[in-house]
Parts: structure tokens; C-alpha cells; sequence
């Protein structure tokens, strides 16, 4: 390790980095605005300025940019002296010049990096007495404002729009003095990754719209560790907030996990939590609301669980572990569903005894980035596990830089030449999936294909790779030339990455992944397979191996009582039969935090604490499992954790009065030991008794301000302040000031960093893992020597029935999540209902593009309009799924087709 | 707008001059093309017939023409007077100039006169700073300005003007 010297100490560094980097990295306060650890450096702000001395007898020195300059052994340089701080103090006057004294009005404030480097310069006082140059903003869709007066020309929001997000509507226009960072002209910004402009721009130029509506400023925010319910990655995220609503989500770094991104599904879909369709007191049938209270509830729960009949407990995917294990352990293991289709969870189960079985690795998402040789096997990923497609795209940019890097000492850090040597060229990519997608454009080898042909496709590529595979039969030409070319890219490459998952309802498709993954894993080769899942918490229920609950519908009698988790049925099954399921439900208890179909069907309605809160974990499709924390205690209402009313129950049951009360960290040790599958789930979070010198983690900033005065309209005394018995975080502004522990960090902040690029103090090094390493527990592992168990059963061409077209869905990064489709913001992103077909089969049909046309599934009709679907290939028809109002649909069967009798006549 | 045929094999000349699937090369040449098509300046419509022609999207086309001061996003009179206002321009009167020329024409920077034939623009540095001060008229540099150069410029405009009307 090299060793420099700042300000004349010698520090020990990390050679190959920056000097900004290692600055930080090292803990000292330098200001910057171009650079972004992920973004790398460009050198155009001119803000990171330091003295760099040609050796130790040099007084002079010469100023450099620190984002520049490579650390090289016996290096001088000074931060701190006055010739680099001068500098640094008149390139924040000259960018001070055109920036508007705004700061009460903006929603940056107290928040923001501009706000904090001015400080840290020491500039205070405005010697510019001219005009100020000004814009028109722009209109950019529901979730971003735009407010180009603030502008102070970083550059960031492009590089990252552009260059790491592959957008390519926001660029920059004009020069000099009117540089303009906007669209071509109003609309909504395209990228689904457009959110992080709010935490890339320096400023207040990109701004959270949906804040707007509710705002209030980070230091006003009761916040808390969360994860985001809105796929099945689960990235970290803090969601924070005031006079008990969730007033925004941002991101929460994890070097393993999202780093330092979110996608918009995740960023803005937390309003649900706010919802008017709430359920915030419990329901019982025939009676009136305001005659239930917890008493009567309890009474009349009683009565339906110790009548010694039969109960049923079905489980969420949405819901935490606690939950769905407490629940469990009232019904008992034998009575525990889950609320998915059968086919759903016959394919959950089938990844989770893959990954179970510890033959292949399955990676993290920064692994991911590592990745030189990328399969995607029919998974639509940009649409199901958006950041995992942004993970994907780093891989394809990464593996090009790093061949253009061989031959050249350019540090990777250098964007502007790294780009420059890279040109066009890509990192090897191959997306298989049924239709069009984002990442055909960066990819080297596209098939838009059947599943059953995706699926087959695979298992020539296994075969191609590991010849002792059985051969696939009757492979057309093109098929086989994809899988041989396929095939080669992943057999060079060292860290080969394929990518699955349940979305086509294929089962060929996930063993076919598994098989490739399996045969390319030999010597020095380590390939990584990673299936994507349907929700945030499908690999609870599929490591606990809970079959579908469209098996219990024989076992449920007048006298069953069926338990219904936070899942509506409705999403899983088409209306009739989830009709036909609840006709037999004589007695059902639905826990849920929002209404929908399957709560009116309920005897007995439990208001269920949605993710801000509850405590509770969540294992995400790599089998980590993340500990969210509660951020408020809702002030109307009756609303609680789901594990906490099954105690509740569970002590009703036993009749010997109250039980014991269990926390999330018992439940969990409870897990452990009832099913050795999730052994280490236990360490994922501190127990509540954990302090610091005694002192709990604040949820509140120092800075929090009207404690003794924002609840004056109801008392003037300050009330007590509520206790966390859950977790080792306290309600209020006191407890221990300085950085948490990884896992536990409400907000980040440090003296002097107010912006969220004060993630910078709490980690292990710039880009880095966070001090103490990254949150979550690893469930699924590569045991070594574990003998990869192949699929043989290649899957036979079945022939289409005629005239008959295979039913799948088609996912939307907007609408397909029920949770994020409440946000107005999204809602509005969200697609139209359709039904989509290939341009040959509609020109068959006779059927024009956007004329209604009626689907017949199962006896039903379906009628929406007509999306010609032009990479679709024949036979197939999609459906959105998921979308708000329509029904759920038996995905993989057949159906049929015809115009609309009913719509165009009229 | 569209080009005409002769324009048109023009462009697929400056296209070839640049590496296959490296189109957006040509880009500056070719606007400069239907600048001087399209009456001195660019439209948005010329601007997508551009991105068209080069198969780009047209944002790529904006960022590029909104960069260059030497592509009006305005319409500019039949003369445009680039004035240049750098350092030894200014030191030279270049501000003087700029007012006289305002006076004379009752327009501002950036303005045409109502009869179409003049508008007025500062520019940065042309690099004629021995013939300070300077501006620029169509392809040709006009130096050591006085008020009444100017004023004689202006009168061989107006001659012009009117004898090709």
C-alpha cells in the first residue's frame, strides 16, 4: 500500500484510487460536485482542488483537481492550505454568481450538497451585484420537478441519465453561461431509473414531486431503516416521516444490494401507506363499525379459534417472515398456505430447492456488476427487477471497459477517457424473453421467442457447454446458432452470470438456467445464477415450502376457519375460481392493510401494519434476508404487525390469558430452530436491548424541530414519548449521535454533510461496503463440493392447439406492483389495459391496433383494446399483469380470440 | 422543409467521409447546409428533418445546434452583423460600435430590424484581434470599425439589398 502525505501526515492508501477518493476515504472533508463514486470522475467543476507538491522540499506546489490525480507513492499534497483553499472558495463564488438565494423555498434545503460545500468553503458573502441568468422550466411527468435556475452545471444528472441508466431523453443543450440540463421540449422523462436524479443532481434542479404534495424537510422526518416491498431485490431504503405519513422514500445505500440507486417503482410507490383505502380499524360482519374494540374483537376471535375446529393460515409474499411464521405456528405447518396460484408456487419452490441445494452460486447485485458474459433466460427483468437491469447494464459497461482498460494505464475511474477508449463497444449481453426489451439495446445476441423455445435454447447452450448433457431434439437453425454463439461468450468468460425466473410460468426455463449455470462452473470459473422472484417476500414462502392454497379448497367446511395474510386472492386467481373459494369460507379472518376483493369477503377484518409500521424481515431472491424497521406508531386506529394479532390469537387459543409477547428477533430464533432451512436469520438485526453507551438509535435528527409544539392543538403538555420494545431504535430525537451500525441506520447525515453524499462518512471506503459491512444475512450459499443435480427433462414441442393462443403476462415497472400502483405518481405512469398480439397473428385475425377484441379464458371473456406487440412472436397473447382493476388470469393455458362483438358496434 | 436533390447527395457525400454506423458525425456540416437553406437559421422542423436525414434522434440534434453561437435558432435578418466583443475588441470601442450599430438600426442584440435585412449579435473572440475592433458579415471579416464604416456598411447592404429585389 502506498503511503502519501497530506498536509505532512503520512496516510497509508489504497493504490489505484483518486486522490478525492482517498481523501474521503480517509475521513477528510473536500469538497466536489462533477464526481460521483459511481459515476467516476470528469474533472469539470473544478471544486476538489488541492495543492500537490513535487516533493517534500517543494513549498510551492501547483493546484490540481484531487479527482484527477492518481495516488502515487510518496505523494504531497495539502488540503488545507491556503492557496487550494482560496480556490475552492471562488470556484463556489463563481457558481454562486447564477445560483437563486432560494434555499427557505427549495426543497433541497437542509438537505443539500450545494448548500453544504458552500459552507464548507467558508463563502458567505455575495459580491456579484448583476442580473442572474434564468430559464423556463420544464414539465417532466408526475414525479420530478424541474427548476434550472439552480443549475450550477455538474453534469451529474446527465452522466447518469445517459451514460449509467441508458436514458435518452434528458440531455444537455446550449453553452457558456446558458447550459440547459431538460428535455427536448416538455414530457415525462422515459428512464424508470429517473428518480435518482434527486439524489445525483448537487442541487435543487431535480426535486421529489410526490414530497412536494406533503413536504417536509430531512431534518423534520422521523425515519427509519426500511426495504422496499416493491419487488423482490430489496433494496434498502429510508422512509421517513411527519404528523404520521410517510412523506418520501430515499435511497439507503448497501454496497452488496442497490448501492447507490433505486428505481422509480421503489422511490415513489410508498404512498400506499397513506392511503384513504387504509384499513385502520378491525371489521367484524353484522356489526357496526364503531361496536368493535379490541375487546370485542378478541371475544369474538376467540370464539373462532378454540371451538377446536380446523384452521387455515395463508401465507403472503408480501407480508415479513415474523408474520408468515407466526401465522404458521398458530395454524400449525400442516394447515400453512400461501395465497399464490398453484403454478406460481410449484415454480417458487422449484428455485428455492435450486438455490437451496448450494451446487451454484447465486450473487448479490454488485456481484452482478462484476459479471463479463450476461444471459438473461426469458425473465423480463427491466419490468420485474428493474435495478437488477441497471445491474445488468453495469456488467455489459464494466466488462467493455475493463478489455478496453488491458492495453492502457487509464485508471478506471477516469469516466471522460474510460468512455473515449470504449466507444460503442459492449460487454457480452444475451436477452431471451417473449417481446421487445430496453436491454436489446445493449445487447449482443437478442431472441424474442415461446417460452418452450427460450427454454429449449437453454438446454442446447447447457449442452453445447457440458457435452455429457442430453441433446436437444429437432433444435431449428436459429435457435441452435444462438445457443452455440451463446454458448462460446460464456464459456470465455470468468464470471458468467445467467439470469431467470418464474415471469413466463416455464418451468423448462428455470432448469434450463440452472443447467447452463451448473455445467459452465468448472476450475477457475465461477458462474452466478440468479432467478428473480414475483414479490418481496416469495422466498419466505418458498423456502418454508408452503404450498399453493388452491390445494386447501377440499380441506375447507363450514367448520374450517380460514386466515387470510395481507394477500388478495384476486391477484393470484382468476375472479370465478377465487369466487368459488371463498363460497366455501364460512369463517375467514383477513389481515390487510388496504381494502380490495379479498377483505370484502372477510368475517373478521384486522387492520395490519403496512412496512412503515411494523418491524420485520424480508428475504429477497438471492436469500438475504433485511430486517425493516417500524418508522412510526400510527396515532388513530388499531393498527399492528400481523405477528403481533397472531400472538394475540395464538394466546386466545392456548387460554391461558396473555402469552408471552414475542418480538420480531424471537420469532425469528423460534424459525431457526423449528426449520434448520433458515438457520442465521436470527443475526439479522440487534435485539431491542441493544444500545450504545447505553443510548438507543434516534430516529430523529438533532435538528428536529416542534416537539413541544406540533401536538399543542391537543395538549400543551409534551406527552411521553413512545417506547420501541421491537428494535433498538428510539421514537425521538435522543440516543446515540454518532453513526449506527450498518443495518441500523435511520438517515444519513454527518457534521458538515447534510445531503444524502454524506453516505460517504459511513462507509468502509468510497463505493465501498458500509463501515461494519453491508446489512443482511446470506441464507443460500455455495456449499463446495456439492454435485450439480442437471435437469435432463427437455420439454417436447407440444403443437398449438388450433386456433388457440398460450396466455402470459406482460409486466409493467408501473401498474404490475399492487402496493405502488396507490401512488397517484404511479398511477398515472401506469398502463391502459390491452391485449397484445404479434403484427402477423392481428393481420391473420383481421383486427386493427387499438380496436377492442375479446380474449375467452376458461370459459370467461376479456375485452380490451389492441396493442400490436411487434417483436411478439406468433401464438402468443399478453396481458398486463397486475394492472389496478383487472382480474388475474391462469397464466400458460390457452385461449381464444375474437374481435369484439359488443364494442365495435358501437 | 426537405433538400433538394443536388443538397441531398451532398449530405451522402459529408456522410461518407465518416466511418460506417458513425452517421452522427456528419452533423455539424450538414446543419450548417440547411442553415443555408433555410434563410440563415434553424428551425425545429429543420432540425428533425436533420435527425431524419442522419438517422439520430432529434434531442442529439438540439444538443448539438443550441452548443454552436454559429447556428441561430432564431430567423435572422439577411445581414447579420457578428460584432465581436472580446477584450481587445472592447479595449478598442467594440462597445461603442455596438451602441451606434443599436442606435442606427433601433434594434437591440439579438433583434432584426422590422424591414428584415439587419440583425445584430456579439460574439466572442474571431481572432482578428490585430484588426480590433471587428465583426463578421456573412463569410467575410469586416475590420477597424468606426461609426463611420459602419454606417457605410449598412448603406452597401441596403444597395445590395435593393438591387437583388
Amino acid at each position: 500500500m502506498p503511503t502519501i502525505y497530506i498536509d505532512n501526515k503520512p496516510y497509508e492508501v489504497k493504490a489505484g484510487k483518486n486522490l478525492l477518493e482517498t481523501c474521503l476515504t480517509l475521513g477528510l472533508d473536500l469538497p466536489y460536485f462533477c464526481w460521483h463514486p459511481a459515476l467516476g470522475s470528469v474533472g469539470a467543476c473544478r471544486q476538489c482542488a488541492i495543492t500537490l507538491f513535487k516533493d517534500k522540499e517543494d513549498t510551492q506546489g501547483r493546484i490540481v483537481m484531487s479527482c484527477m490525480e492518481p495516488v502515487k507513492e510518496g505523494a504531497c499534497i495539502s488540503v488545507s492550505n491556503a492557496t487550494a483553499k482560496a480556490f475552492r472558495g471562488q470556484v463556489i463564488e463563481w457558481l454562486m454568481t447564477n445560483h437563486p438565494h432560494d434555499c427557505p423555498v427549495c426543497d433541497e434545503g437542509g438537505c443539500c450538497h450545494l448548500q453544504d460545500m458552500t459552507v464548507m468553503t467558508g463563502h458567505n458573502y455575495r459580491r456579484y451585484q448583476y442580473k442572474k441568468r434564468t430559464y423556463l422550466n420544464q414539465y417532466l411527468g408526475p414525479l420530478l420537478n424541474h427548476e434550472m435556475n439552480r443549475c450550477i452545471q455538474c453534469y451529474r444528472c446527465v452522466r447518469f441519465y445517459k451514460d449509467y441508466a441508458g436514458g435518452e431523453d434528458l440531455n444537455v443543450f446550449a453553452a457558456h453561461h446558458h447550459v440547459y440540463f431538460g428535455r427536448e421540449k416538455d414530457g415525462i422523462l422515459q428512464s424508470p431509473f429517473s428518480g435518482n436524479l434527486v439524489e445525483v443532481c448537487p442541487t435543487g434542479v431535480f426535486t421529489d414531486k410526490t414530497l412536494k404534495q406533503h413536504y417536509t424537510r430531512k431534518w423534520d422526518l422521523t425515519a427509519a431503516p426500511s426495504v422496499c416491498q416493491h419487488c423482490s431485490l430489496g433494496c434498502n431504503t429510508t422512509a421517513g416521516e411527519r404528523y404520521g405519513k410517510i412523506r418520501s422514500i430515499t435511497n439507503r445505500y448497501n454496497g452488496a444490494v442497490n448501492g447507490y440507486f433505486l428505481c422509480d417503482r421503489g422511490r415513489f410507490g410508498y404512498e400506499f401507506v397513506n392511503d384513504e383505502n387504509r384499513i385502520t380499524q378491525p371489521l367484524i360482519r353484522n356489526r357496526v363499525p364503531e361496536a368493535v374494540d379490541e375487546q370485542s374483537l378478541m371475544d369474538h376471535l376467540k370464539l373462532l379459534l378454540t371451538q377446536s375446529r380446523t384452521l387455515i393460515g395463508i401465507g403472503s409474499s408480501r407480508a415479513s417472515v415474523e408474520s408468515n411464521f407466526a401465522l404458521r405456528q398458530l395454524v400449525g405447518s400442516e394447515n400453512f398456505y400461501q395465497g399464490v396460484s398453484l403454478d406460481e408456487a410449484a415454480l417458487g419452490k422449484l428455485i428455492a430447492s435450486i438455490l437451496q441445494s448450494g451446487a451454484v452460486h447465486t450473487p448479490s447485485l454488485k456481484e452482478m456488476e462484476q459479471a463479463d458474459a450476461v444471459l438473461v433466460l426469458g425473465e423480463d427483468i427491466w419490468n420485474t427487477a428493474p435495478i437488477m437491469a441497471l445491474s445488468v447494464r453495469q456488467a455489459v459497461m464494466n466488462s467493455a471497459a475493463a478489455n478496453a482498460l488491458q492495453q492502457t494505464s487509464i485508471a478506471g475511474w477516469h469516466d471522460a477517457a474510460v468512455r473515449e477508449l470504449v466507444q460503442d463497444n459492449k460487454g457480452f449481453l444475451a436477452n431471451a424473453g417473449l417481446t421487445a426489451s430496453p436491454l436489446d439495446d445493449i445487447s449482443t445476441c437478442t431472441l424474442h421467442a415461446t417460452p418452450h423455445d427460450i427454454a429449449v435454447m437453454g438446454f442446447a447452450i447447457a449442452h453445447a457447454i457440458h457435452p455429457g448433457l442430453p441433446e436437444v431434439p429437432q433444435l431449428n437453425n436459429e435457435l441452435a446458432a444462438k445457443a452455440a454463439q451463446i454458448a462460446k461468450a460464456l464459456q470465455q468468460a470468468k464470471r458468467p452470470l445467467i439470469i431467470s425466473g418464474p415471469s413466463c410460468y416455464n418451468e423448462a426455463m428455470i432448469k434450463a438456467a440452472f443447467d447452463i449455470a451448473g455445467a459452465l462452473n468448472t476450475g477457475e470459473r465461477k458462474a452466478m445464477l440468479s432467478y428473480v422472484l414475483p414479490a418481496c417476500n416469495s422466498m419466505t414462502l418458498a423456502m418454508m415450502q408452503a404450498p399453493s392454497f388452491e390445494k386447501s379448497i377440499d380441506r375447507i367446511n363450514d367448520n374450517t376457519v380460514v386466515i387470510i395474510l395481507e394477500q388478495d386472492l384476486y391477484r393470484s386467481i382468476p375472479p370465478a375460481k377465487a369466487n368459488a373459494f371463498f363460497n366455501r369460507c364460512k369463517n375467514l379472518i383477513v389481515l390487510d392493510s388496504l381494502h380490495n376483493g379479498t377483505t370484502e369477503k372477510a368475517q373478521v377484518l384486522i387492520p395490519a401494519a403496512t412496512m412503515a409500521e411494523a418491524d420485520g424481515t424480508l428475504i429477497n431472491n438471492e436469500g438475504r434476508a433485511q430486517r425493516y424497521y417500524q418508522v412510526f406508531v400510527p396515532t388513530t386506529g388499531m393498527v399492528k404487525e400481523s405477528w403481533k394479532w397472531f400472538w394475540q390469537m395464538r394466546s386466545l387459543q392456548t387460554s391461558s390469558g396473555n402469552g408471552l409477547e414475542l418480538h420480531p428477533n424471537d420469532w425469528l430464533t423460534k424459525l431457526e430452530k423449528t426449520l434448520p432451512q433458515f438457520n442465521g436469520i436470527s443475526r439479522v438485526s440487534y435485539p431491542p436491548e441493544f444500545r450504545i453507551h447505553g443510548q438507543a438509535i434516534p430516529r430523529e435528527p438533532h435538528r428536529y424541530s416542534g416537539r413541544t409544539a406540533m401536538l399543542a392543538n391537543l395538549a400543551v403538555s409534551e406527552p411521553k414519548p413512545l417506547q420501541d420494545n421491537d428494535s433498538p431504535l428510539s421514537f425521538t430525537m435522543e440516543g446515540y449521535p454518532n453513526r449506527p451500525p450498518a443495518s441500523l441506520i435511520p438517515f444519513f447525515w454527518a457534521p458538515g454533510w447534510n445531503s444524502i453524499q454524506s453516505v460517504n462518512k459511513y462507509q468502509q471506503e468510497t463505493g465501498g461496503a458500509l463501515s461494519g459491512g453491508d446489512p443482511g444475512i446470506r441464507l443460500l450459499e455455495q456449499k463446495t463440493g456439492t454435485p450439480t443435480a442437471y435437469f435432463t427433462d427437455i420439454p417436447e414441442a407440444l403443437p398449438a392447439p388450433r386456433n388457440k393462443w398460450l396466455l402470459l403476462p406482460a409486466y409493467h415497472i408501473f401498474g404490475s406492483d399492487e402496493l405502488s400502483a396507490y401512488s397517484a405518481a404511479i398511477r398515472e405512469l401506469c398502463p391502459e389495459p390491452y391485449i397484445g398480439l404479434s403484427t402477423q397473428d392481428t393481420a391473420e385475425l383481421g383486427i386493427t391496433d387499438g380496436k377492442n377484441i375479446t380474449l375467452v379464458a376458461e370459459g370467461e371473456e376479456y375485452t380490451y383494446p389492441l396493442k400490436i406487440q411487434e417483436h411478439l412472436c406468433n401464438g402468443i397473447v399478453l396481458l398486463p399483469a397486475g394492472l389496478p382493476g383487472m382480474p388475474a388470469l391462469t397464466w400458460g393455458s390457452w385461449a381464444t380470440i375474437a374481435p369484439s362483438l359488443k364494442n365495435n358496434a358501437v | 422543409m426537405a433538400f433538394t436533390e443536388d443538397k441531398l447527395k451532398k449530405v451522402q457525400e459529408i456522410i461518407a467521409r465518416y466511418p460506417d454506423g458513425k452517421h452522427k458525425s456528419a452533423l455539424i456540416p450538414v446543419l450548417h447546409l440547411a442553415q443555408e437553406e433555410h434563410g440563415g437559421w434553424l428551425s425545429s422542423e429543420t432540425m428533425d428533418y436533420v435527425a431524419s436525414l442522419l438517422k439520430i434522434e432529434p434531442i442529439e440534434v438540439y444538443e448539438v445546434a443550441t452548443f454552436y453561437s454559429m447556428y441561430n435558432l432564431k430567423p435572422v435578418g439577411r445581414y447579420l452583423f457578428e460584432v465581436c466583443q472580446t477584450g481587445p475588441c472592447m479595449v478598442n470601442g467594440s462597445d461603442q460600435i455596438i451602441d451606434y450599430i443599436k442606435e442606427k438600426l433601433g434594434i437591440g442584440v439579438g433583434e432584426t430590424t422590422t424591414d428584415g435585412l439587419f440583425t445584430l449579435k456579439t460574439v466572442e473572440c474571431l481572432g482578428a484581434c490585430g484588426y480590433a475592433p471587428m465583426m463578421q458579415l456573412g463569410k467575410h471579416y469586416r475590420e477597424h470599425l468606426t461609426k463611420e464604416k459602419v454606417d457605410q456598411i449598412i448603406e452597401e447592404c441596403r444597395s445590395k439589398a435593393t438591387s437583388l429585389n
